[in-house]
């Protein structure tokens, strides 16, 4: 067992009790900073596997941008530990029987052979010339052009959706107009009078 | 499992005292330039700055390390004690960790990866998490309200970076650092900052922004909330967020000399004559020179212009910096596409 294994065993590790403090922490915002942990660790065992832009991109878009904000909300908001802790106990059969359903849904779609060991391959090591974002551009670019385009499209609705929704007109609040602010002449504002003298 | 581990020893320790070779002069470099800062900003403003410890003030930065190791650390009432103390690690891993990938010289770099660009972008966008966690840890109104400010702040600003970079991308063809440096051969006139002028400016003002410098020090304002996300810290503590601070400043440096100003490349290259006078000079000082001109920049800007106001900032970041960059993407794209030369011939 080399390095490389020591590293997986550990990110893993990592990642499966980190997602374990995301569901019972009773701080929401300590779940949200295990979450971030179980990220960086995926993007290490995602690394390990040669996909070096899909782990960089993890961490960039999730935990440097969609985590961040997740933050940002659960730190401004005020929760009552005491009444989500109940709710935790609530919703558990819930929360368990969706567990079961997801899980046989997937046995069901990938059937249960595909996670025999055997017909799992280890990464392939193409060496050091070879660039996994280019190749990944490649195929993104030609054969999945259509699927690209389409994900583009939805995420700009979304955009157009969320500023949209959160939009006010000028009206409704008090807003800046810095182009008139530089415009304005000072002798609009000051008037120098000339004292007389007594 | 232990025999596999002790096969690898050797190589591992070598990686180890790389790390501390690319560490120790950087944290000799963060100490000099808080020194620097506070030398170059007395001369602007019309005085001598630090000149009582060890010859003409040298020793000033020691004195003060010294002082703030043997400082109280004070733990607030009602922290959160566990994530108060790990919050500067935070802070600083990130700003240390992306250093694997920068190249100092031509043969100089810890680890010359192929998403190096990447890399980098990805580890100081984990550096917020610091900021926030210190702010909400303190329990303390002006830290909160500090975090929340350099949060916003560090993520509207990374967009008009990340944009810029795309630039960087699209002119090199490449995400690794040193392929980016040979795109720019040639001459002065090959260097990234020509052809991508906006995005350089771009950059530059973003970078600023990136590590809560003046004059976009929002997140520190002292008449408004006292000293921002760092307020509660003491002694060592502090002294951490102030080497991350410093240690992101020198990054943005090294990124805006190999990105735009030909890294470890020399200015004279090309030139007939010059060029083989200036053939002895190592790479290596050509990039700090660069390094040293974006700093003294930073203590310059910080010198001259008063500070921004929170709307103003947010205005600046999002309906002035990255509609430039929108701009002008397309038109490195139409010049790559179209091999306008010098510099994509």
């Amino acid at each position: 067992m080399g390095i490389i294994d020591f590293i997986f065993y550990v990110s893993a590790a990592l990642v499966l009790g980190s997602a374990t403090v995301v569901v019972t922490s009773r701080n929401p915002v300590r779940s949200a900073l295990a979450l971030v942990l179980t990220f960086l660790a995926s993007a290490s065992i995602w690394m390990l596997a040669y996909a070096e832009f899909l782990a960089l991109i993890l961490i960039l878009v999730y935990v440097g941008a969609v985590m961040t904000l997740f933050l940002f909300v659960i730190m401004m908001l005020d929760i009552d530990v005491v009444t989500t802790r109940q709710r935790f106990v609530r919703y558990a059969p819930l929360v368990i029987a969706m567990g079961v359903i997801l899980t046989g849904l997937l046995l069901l779609a990938l059937k249960p052979d595909y996670f025999v060991f055997a017909h799992l391959q280890s990464a392939v090591d193409y060496g050091l010339s070879y660039s996994n974002t280019a190749e990944l551009g490649k195929i993104l670019y030609t054969e999945y052009v259509l699927a690209f385009e389409v994900a583009a499209v939805l995420l700009l609705v979304a955009i157009i959706a969320a500023v949209s929704l959160a939009h006010r007109k000028p009206r409704d609040c008090k807003t800046q107009q810095p182009v008139a602010q530089m415009m304005v002449d000072p002798k609009q504002r000051i008037r120098l009078v000339k004292p007389e003298r007594k | 499992m232990i025999m596999g581990l002790l096969e690898e020893l050797p190589a591992f320790a070598w990686i180890l005292i790389k790390i501390v070779a690319i560490l120790i002069p950087l944290l000799l470099g963060v100490a000099y330039l808080t020194f620097a800062e506070r030398k170059v900003i007395g001369y602007i403003q019309g005085r001598i700055g630090p000149n009582r410890v060890g010859f003409r003030g040298m020793l000033q930065p020691f004195a003060d390390i010294i002082k703030l190791v043997f400082k109280e650390i004070i733990i607030p009432v009602r922290s959160n004690r566990y994530l108060f103390f790990v919050a500067p690690i935070f802070t600083l891993t990130p700003a240390l960790i992306a250093w694997a990938a920068i190249p100092f010289a031509p043969n100089l770099i810890l680890a010359n990866i192929n998403a190096g660009v990447l890399y980098v972008f990805a580890m100081s966008s984990i550096a917020v998490y610091g900021i926030l966690i210190a702010g909400w840890a303190s329990n303390s109104k002006y830290a909160m309200f500090g975090a929340l400010r350099s949060a916003a702040q560090t993520i509207s600003y990374e967009i008009s970076m990340g944009f810029a970079l795309v630039g960087v991308l699209i002119a090199a063809g490449s995400m690794n650092f040193q392929d980016i440096i040979l795109a720019q051969q040639g001459s002065l006139l090959n260097w990234f900052f020509i052809p991508l002028l906006p995005l350089f400016m771009v950059f530059w003002i973003s970078g600023i922004a990136e590590t809560n410098r003046a004059p976009f020090d929002l997140a520190e304002g002292e008449s408004e909330i006292v000293a921002g996300f760092h307020v509660e810290y003491s002694g060592v503590s502090f002294a951490l967020f102030f080497l991350a601070e410093y240690a992101s400043m020198i990054l943005i440096s090294f990124l805006l000399a190999i990105l735009f100003l030909g890294g470890w490349l020399s200015p004279f290259e090309g030139i007939p004559g010059l060029d083989e006078w200036f053939a002895w000079v190592p790479g290596l000082a050509w990039m700090l020179l660069k390094v040293s001109f974006f700093l003294f920049a930073y203590l310059w800007l910080r010198a001259t212009f008063p500070r921004y106001r929170y709307d103003q900032l947010m205005r600046l970041g999002w309906k002035v910096l990255i509609p430039t960059t929108i701009v002008w993407i397309p038109v490195v794209a139409v010049l790559v596409k179209l091999n306008v030369g010098p510099w994509f011939s």
